[in-house]
């Protein structure tokens, strides 16, 4: 009988992983809607949302509470089931990525030892393409059943922008998966960890990667599809209630994931200048290197916020332009020059 | 055609260069511009608790003056509702009965003052114009209210209150 083998304890530490992890990016996306506005106040010389509670902290609570309490509308002639399909996918997507980022090292409780990746899987980095690629039909199946041609119209610009700079997205990642020669993302923290950051050998590589990220979370400069203050609206305009919550809270969850995701990658993860020197017990040290990619994490949030409220949008036809004429070359060119160099230190 | 001003300046239409094109350089400077923003004194202040101060010539909500013995300075003059640019005064006068000398400081007195704050422009022609030294204007400003009548202020809403009874 294999099924009497089955490891319980492996079974609950995992669901509690999951959970805390769950938990972690709902807030953190929750806190980045209040960050937003506080950002935008700080940059524009106002105050904020400074009403409900200290600082406007219950702001996010206020604003939940009021979309779920909203009334809710399923236009008349739209396919009801694709209409609800729509921003679930959306926010079942963005939840799942955060399976494969190794949040930290292991921890050791009684004499078991626990890694803070839920699934290290060996196929990270694909693991996270394929899933965020499929966001893309959370837009389209909601902009589609709306029945309502700006909506429609509305997807089928925020899918092929995503699609678009999908593609330099993936052609920068390659030029970093060639130096660390594995896509599984722990093994990428922890080489970073015993060497220097990605960053310092993929700087162009970075760069394409951030910008790319930014046009694939729907953020400004890049978030024509739902250009708040020259459209009504975008995909979701015939949303309601908390199924608009929904697309709007799984783009927050996506800007934390993509800047956790830049931290894995390209700043270390976890891993700390002089981690190792430390002479710290394992345990403080996870703990430890938890808190810097949290830091790291929320340091990137910012940056998001920062760009947004300091670019102008692009242009339909500029945001093409830059994806396919300049990015893809640029992504093509790091990517050749990272094989030529790397050829070159083998001979 | 000659420039008004010496300030005028000539548009730069000559091709981006390179590092123009790139607009990187001018995104850094854009965002070094924000980042400054976000450490700068906020225009903004939180209202209700806090107020800003007005200028000491700030002319807001009328009042209707009382002179030291608690009688209204008021005579029905008239000379505010025709200094008034927006017709925003009318007032009725009324004669001053045996008996009511604590009340009305003359003869003659407003039975009837009425300002319509929504016609009203806060000029401050009624105040220079009052001989009596009847209407002055105070440090408040009218309050939202929910109707057009709500916004015509009668005589007890613009006397100040009585300096001996009120105390």
């Amino acid at each position: 009988m294999t099924l009497l083998s089955i490891d319980w304890f492996f079974i609950i530490e995992k669901v509690l992983l999951i959970s805390v992890v769950l938990v972690l990016s709902l807030v953190v996306a929750m806190y980045s809607t209040w960050g937003e506005r506080k950002v935008a106040a700080w940059i524009q010389d106002r105050l904020g949302p400074n009403r409900a509670g200290p600082m406007g902290l219950l702001q996010p609570l206020a604003d939940g509470g009021k979309l779920f309490f909203k009334e809710e509308i399923i236009p008349t002639n739209s396919s009801r089931f694709l209409f609800i399909l729509g921003p679930s996918i959306a926010m079942m997507v963005a939840c799942m990525t955060s399976a494969v980022i190794p949040w930290g090292d292991s921890l050791v409780i009684a004499g078991r030892t626990i890694s803070l990746q839920i699934a290290d899987v060996n196929i990270g980095i694909l693991f996270i393409f394929g899933v965020v690629s499929m966001g893309v039909y959370g837009i389209m199946i909601g902009g589609w059943a709306s029945n309502n041609k700006f909506s429609l119209l509305a997807s089928i610009r925020a899918a092929s922008q995503i699609i678009s700079y999908e593609l330099p997205m993936g052609l920068a990642l390659i030029a970093l998966l060639m130096l660390t020669g594995s896509l599984s993302l722990k093994d990428i923290v922890e080489q970073q960890r015993h060497g220097l950051w990605n960053v310092v050998y993929q700087p162009l590589g970075f760069f394409i990667f951030l910008v790319c990220a930014f046009a694939e979370c729907n953020r400004a400069p890049f978030d024509l599809p739902e250009a708040e203050n020259e459209l009504n609206g975008g995909y979701h305009l015939e949303y309601s209630s908390m199924k608009l919550g929904f697309f709007l809270f799984a783009e927050y969850i996506n800007m934390f994931i993509s800047s956790a995701l830049i931290s894995t990658m390209y700043f270390g993860g976890y891993a700390f200048p002089y981690m190792d020197k430390l002479g710290l017990d394992g345990n403080l040290l996870t703990i430890l290197g938890f808190l810097a990619l949290f830091i790291k994490t929320l340091g990137f949030i910012f940056f998001f916020m920062w760009v947004r409220w300091t670019v102008p949008r692009f242009r339909y036809d500029q945001l093409m332009r830059l994806g396919w004429k300049i990015m893809i070359p640029l992504a093509l060119a790091n990517m050749l020059i990272t094989g030529a160099l790397i050829l070159a230190r083998q001979h | 055609m000659q420039a008004l001003t010496n300030r005028a300046k000539a548009v730069d239409r000559r091709p981006m260069s390179f590092a123009e094109k790139l607009y990187i350089p001018a995104i850094a400077k854009g965002m070094g511009i924000t980042f400054k923003h976000l450490f700068q004194r906020k225009a903004t202040v939180s209202f209700p608790e806090k107020k800003r101060e007005f200028s000491p010539v700030f002319r807001g909500l009328h009042v209707l003056n009382r002179d030291e013995e608690g009688r209204e300075r008021c005579t029905a003059c008239g000379l505010c509702a025709v200094a008034c640019p927006a017709e925003a005064i009318t007032m009725e006068a009324a004669e001053r009965k045996p008996g009511e000398e604590n009340l009305y400081r003359e003869e003659k007195y407003a039975a009837k003052y009425e300002i319509n704050m929504l016609r009203c422009i806060f000029c401050g022609f009624c105040e220079e114009a009052c001989p009596k030294d009847a209407v002055y204007m105070s440090e408040t400003f009218a309050p939202a209210n929910y109707q057009r009548k709500g916004f015509i202020y009668g005589k007890d809403d613009l006397l100040i209150p009585h300096p001996k009874e009120n105390k």
